[in-house]
C-alpha cells in the first residue's frame, strides 16, 4: 500500500452498510462524490451520523501524497463529530443521541506499553481515521462522508453545550496542542509561553494557554497578525521573528514554547527566547530537517521536543476543559461542495483558522 | 551564537556589563596594561598559551591573597579537558592570551580566609569549571550556577576585578569557598580529577532527566573522555548501558573493562534497526559533526537525548525523528556546585574514578597534539606535584 498506486480490497466487498462521502482519487488532490460502505456497528462499536468535520492541513498533506504513503481513494476526515445512531451491546460510555466525537484515531493494539499507558497515539499498531488499513485489511475511510462506525474506546462524548462546529477542530488541533501543554507543565498559572504561528493549531494554542492562567506571547512573521492576536485571541504579547530587537528583548523569558509552523524555518532565535531549562515542543512538522546548533542548547540546559496528537483519555479530558472553559475554533463553516476551494485556500493560510464542513446540511448522497 | 560559542563561553549580563565587554575588548586588542605577573600581589607559575596555535610554554603571573571567602590551593594535579584544547586555538573566537587553562584541579588547601567554616588546611579539595557566579539569580538560587548569566569560568574568563582568570596548569590557585569541592578520603587525587568536569557534564543531565534509575536502559555515544565515565556512572545507577560508537574496535574495551552490557556500530543499519525502541535515554558525548536521527530513532516513546558534546556545524534534525514518539533532544552544560559535590561523593562510594594517563607538565604540547586525535584511554591528566616547576 504505498505511493498511491495500490488500490486496496474495494471495502464495498467487505463491509456491509451504505455510505457516502467525498474522496480524492489521485495525487492531484482534487475531491469528488464517492460511494463506499463501512462496517456493520460491532458489539464494542458506536455509530455516528457526522454532522460536522474540520478540515485539518493534513487532509490536503494526505490528499496530495505529499507523504509518499497515499492510498487512493482517500476520505479525509479526522475531526468528527456528529450524533449516536447505535451502539453495541458492551458500549456504556454512549447512547443513542448523545452528540461524539472522533479524531485522528480509530484503533490501537490495546496491549501494548503504550497502549496501556493511555498513550495510543504512540502505538506501533494504530490505525488513523483514514488512509490507515484496519484490523480487517481494508483501508479506514474518514470523516468528509455522512457516518462513521468506531470502537467506543475511539470515540470522544461532546459535553452538553459544548458547539458541535467550533468544537470538530479541537478533535486534532486541540489535542494536539494540549498534550504537550499538559505534559510540560504550561498549564501552569503565571507560565510564559510562546506560540509560534498563528494558524489552526497556533490559535487554539494561544485560547489553551489563557485558559490555563498562562501569560502566551505570539510569535509570527506577519506583523499584520498583531492586532488579531492581541485584541481578538487575547494573545498578552506579540513578536515579529523577523524584528531583531523584538526578539532580543525577549530572550530568556519563556518557559515553553508551542512551534506550530510546518513551513521550513530557523529555530535558533526561538530557541534564545526561552529561559534556563525552557522547552519548544513542535507540533508542526517542516518537510526539510531543522538546523540545531548545539550551543544554544547546551547553554540554558533547553528542550526542543517532538509531539504528536495525544491519546484517548487526554482527548476527553481536553474536550471537558475546552466545554468548561468555553475554549472552541474559530471557523469558516462551508458546505460540502465548496471543499475543493476550502483545500486551495488551506495552501495559502487563507482561513482564519478552520474550515469545518457542514456535512449535516450539505453534503448529500448524489 | 550562530557562529558556535564554547559550553564555557556567555552572555555577561551583569550591571557592569558594557565596562566588562571594553575591558574584555581592549584586552583582545593588545592595549598596555598590567601585565600578569603584577597585577596581583602573589607570585604563581604555571604553562600557558600565548596565540593561537595553542602551543603551551612556562610562564610567571600572579595570584590575589586568599580574601576572607577564599580558599587557596597548592595544586597536585590537573586534568586535560578537550575544551582546554578548542580554548587554547581559539577555536570558539574567544580565547584571550596569555592563557592559562584547565579547569579539572585536584589540589590540597594551604590557607583558608576568615570567613571560611567547610575547608580546613591540609585538606583535598577540587576545583572545577566555575569560579564564580552572582549568586544571587534565579538560576544560582536553585543550584545552577552552571546558567548563571554571569558565570566566572576558571580560566579565559573575566573576573570581577576585572583580570582575567587562570586555571589549573599551574601551581596554586584561590577560590571563593563557595565553588571548592571537598574530596573525600577514599577518591584518588589523579583519577578523580577529571570528574570535575567529564563526571558534572554526564552526572547532572543523567540525574535531571531521570536516566538514573535502576532497570532503565541508557545509550552512550562516544567513548572518549565524557563517554567512559558516562558508561561507569550508568552501571553505578543500576542501568543497562549501550556504547554507539563508530568503531567496532573499541567494542571489546567497551564491555569487558567498562562494564557495558551491549555495543552498536552506528554505520551497521542491521544492530541500529534491531536496537529501534530500546533506549529510556541517550547521552550523546560526540563533539564531531555527525547525523542525529539514527540516534533519535534508537529511543522509546518519550525518550530523551542529551547533547553535551558541541559539534560545530548544525545538526540536521528531521522533525519526524522527534515527532514520532513524542521524544526529547536537550543540550546540557556542565553542572552546579551542589551537583559536582554530590557527584564526587557519589564517586567516591561507588568507586568511580576515571581511566587517566598521568603526564609530566614537559609533555603538556605532546598530549594536546594526541587528544586532536583523540589517541588517549581516556584522560591526560597532569602531575603537577611533581613536574611543575617554577620556570
Amino acid at each position: 500500500m504505498e505511493n498511491g498506486n495500490n488500490v486496496a480490497a474495494s471495502p464495498e466487498e467487505v463491509r456491509r452498510s451504505p455510505a457516502f462521502g467525498w474522496a480524492a482519487r489521485d495525487t492531484s488532490g482534487v475531491l469528488s462524490p464517492f460511494t463506499f460502505s463501512r462496517r456493520k456497528n460491532g458489539e464494542n462499536d458506536v455509530t455516528i451520523k457526522i454532522l460536522y468535520c474540520g478540515i485539518c492541513h493534513s487532509d490536503l498533506h494526505s490528499v496530495k501524497n505529499e507523504w509518499q504513503n497515499s492510498v487512493y481513494p482517500i476520505v479525509p476526515g479526522h475531526e468528527i463529530v456528529g450524533v449516536v445512531t447505535e451502539v453495541g451491546g458492551k458500549v456504556d460510555r454512549f447512547k443513542v443521541g448523545d452528540h461524539a466525537g472522533v479524531g485522528c484515531m480509530v484503533n490501537s493494539c490495546r496491549s501494548c506499553h503504550e497502549c496501556a499507558g493511555h498513550l495510543e497515539n504512540h502505538c506501533p499498531g494504530m490505525i488513523f481515521t483514514y488512509n490507515s488499513t484496519d484490523v480487517d485489511g481494508t483501508v479506514t475511510y474518514g470523516g468528509y462522508s455522512d457516518s462513521v462506525v468506531v470502537e467506543e474506546h475511539f470515540a470522544v462524548r461532546f459535553p452538553a453545550g459544548m458547539p458541535l462546529d467550533r468544537g470538530a477542530p479541537l478533535l486534532c488541533a486541540g489535542i494536539t496542542v494540549y498534550s504537550p501543554m499538559k505534559r510540560f507543565g504550561f498549564d501552569v498559572p503565571g507560565k510564559h509561553i510562546g506560540v509560534v504561528g498563528l494558524g489552526g493549531l497556533g490559535h487554539v494554542a494561544v485560547k489553551f494557554g489563557k485558559a490555563f492562567g498562562a501569560k502566551v506571547t505570539v510569535i509570527s512573521t506577519s506583523p499584520s497578525k498583531r492586532q488579531e492576536a492581541v485584541e481578538r485571541l487575547g494573545a498578552d504579547a506579540f513578536l515579529v521573528s523577523k524584528d531583531p530587537d523584538e526578539m532580543k528583548a525577549a530572550w530568556g523569558t519563556m518557559d515553553g514554547i508551542i512551534n506550530t509552523v510546518s513551513g521550513n524555518h530557523e529555530v535558533t532565535p526561538l530557541l534564545s527566547l526561552l529561559k534556563t531549562f525552557g522547552q519548544m515542543v513542535m507540533v508542526g512538522a517542516p518537510e526539510k530537517p531543522l538546523e540545531i546548533y548545539a550551543f544554544p542548547l547546551l547553554l540554558g540546559g533547553k528542550s526542543i521536543v517532538g509531539s504528536a496528537i495525544g491519546g484517548m483519555k487526554e482527548t476527553q479530558e481536553m474536550i471537558d476543559f475546552a466545554a468548561e472553559h468555553n475554549v472552541t475554533a474559530d471557523i469558516e463553516l462551508i458546505s460540502m461542495d465548496y471543499v475543493n476551494e476550502a483545500m486551495e485556500r488551506v495552501a495559502k493560510a487563507d482561513v482564519r483558522y478552520r474550515f469545518v464542513i457542514d456535512i449535516g446540511n450539505t453534503l448529500s448522497a448524489t | 551564537m550562530a557562529d558556535g560559542g564554547s559550553c564555557s563561553s556567555h552572555e555577561y549580563r551583569s550591571p557592569h556589563h558594557s565596562d566588562r565587554k571594553k575591558a574584555m575588548a581592549e584586552l583582545g586588542n593588545g592595549k598596555k596594561q598590567a601585565s600578569p605577573e603584577e597585577v596581583h600581589p602573589r607570585k604563581a607559575f604555571g604553562w600557558a598559551a600565548k596565540d593561537k596555535s595553542g602551543v603551551l610554554s612556562p610562564f610567571a603571573f600572579s595570584r590575589r591573597n586568599t580574601g576572607a571567602d577564599d580558599v587557596t590551593i597548592k595544586i597536585l594535579y590537573c586534568g586535560i579537558c578537550h575544551s582546554d584544547l578548542h580554548t587554547a586555538k581559539n577555536e570558539w573566537s574567544n580565547a584571550i592570551y596569555p592563557m592559562v587553562p584547565g579547569h579539572e584541579i585536584v589540589g590540597v588547601v594551604t590557607e583558608v580566609g576568615q570567613n571560611v567554616q567547610n575547608f580546613k588546611v591540609g585538606e583535598k579539595v577540587g576545583v572545577g569549571c566555575i569560579v564564580n557566579s552572582c549568586l544571587s539569580c534565579q538560576n544560582c538560587n536553585r543550584d545552577y550556577e552552571n546558567y548563571c548569566p554571569r558565570i566566572i569560568l576558571t580560566y579565559n574568563s573575566l573576573d570581577v576585578d576585572g583580570t582575567m582568570t587562570y586555571g589549573g596548569y599551574s601551581n596554586m590557585v584561590v577560590v571563593n569557598q563557595h565553588f571548592v569541592i571537598r574530596f573525600p578520603e577514599n577518591l584518588p587525587l589523579d583519577k578523580g580529577a577529571p570528574l570535575l568536569c567529564a563526571g558534572i557534564t554526564v552526572y547532572s543531565p543523567l540525574k535531571e532527566h531521570g536516566l538514573d534509575v535502576p532497570g532503565k536502559h541508557l545509550g552512550v555515544v562516544g567513548l572518549g573522555g565524557l563517554g567512559h565515565v558516562a558508561v561507569k556512572f550508568g552501571k553505578a545507577f543500576g542501568m543497562k548501558v549501550t556504547v554507539i560508537s563508530t568503531s567496532l574496535k573499541k567494542e571489546k574495551e567497551a564491555i569487558e573493562r567498562l562494564g557495558a552490557d551491549a555495543f552498536l556500530v552506528s554505520s551497521n543499519a542491521e544492530q541500529m534497526q534491531a536496537a529501534m525502541g530500546t533506549m529510556d535515554g541517550i547521552i550523546n558525548t560526540v563533539s564531531a559533526d555527525h547525523s542525529i536521527a539514527p540516534l533519535a530513532f534508537l529511543l522509546k516513546t518519550h525518550g530523551k537525548m542529551i547533547m553535551v558534546g558541541a559539534p560545530e556545524k548544525p545538526l540536521q534534525l528531521p522533525i519526524f525523528s522527534l515527532i514520532l514518539g513524542g521524544k526529547t533532544l536537550a543540550g546540557s552544560c556542565i553542572g552546579g556546585i551542589k551537583a559536582t559535590q554530590e557527584m564526587i561523593d557519589f564517586a567516591a562510594k561507588n568507586n568511580i574514578t576515571a581511566d587517566i594517563e598521568l603526564i609530566p607538565i614537559s609533555y603538556l604540547n605532546e598530549a594536546m597534539e594526541r587528544l586532536t586525535k583523540a589517541d588517549v584511554r581516556y584522560r591526560f591528566v597532569i602531575d603537577i606535584g611533581n613536574s611543575l616547576t617554577e620556570a
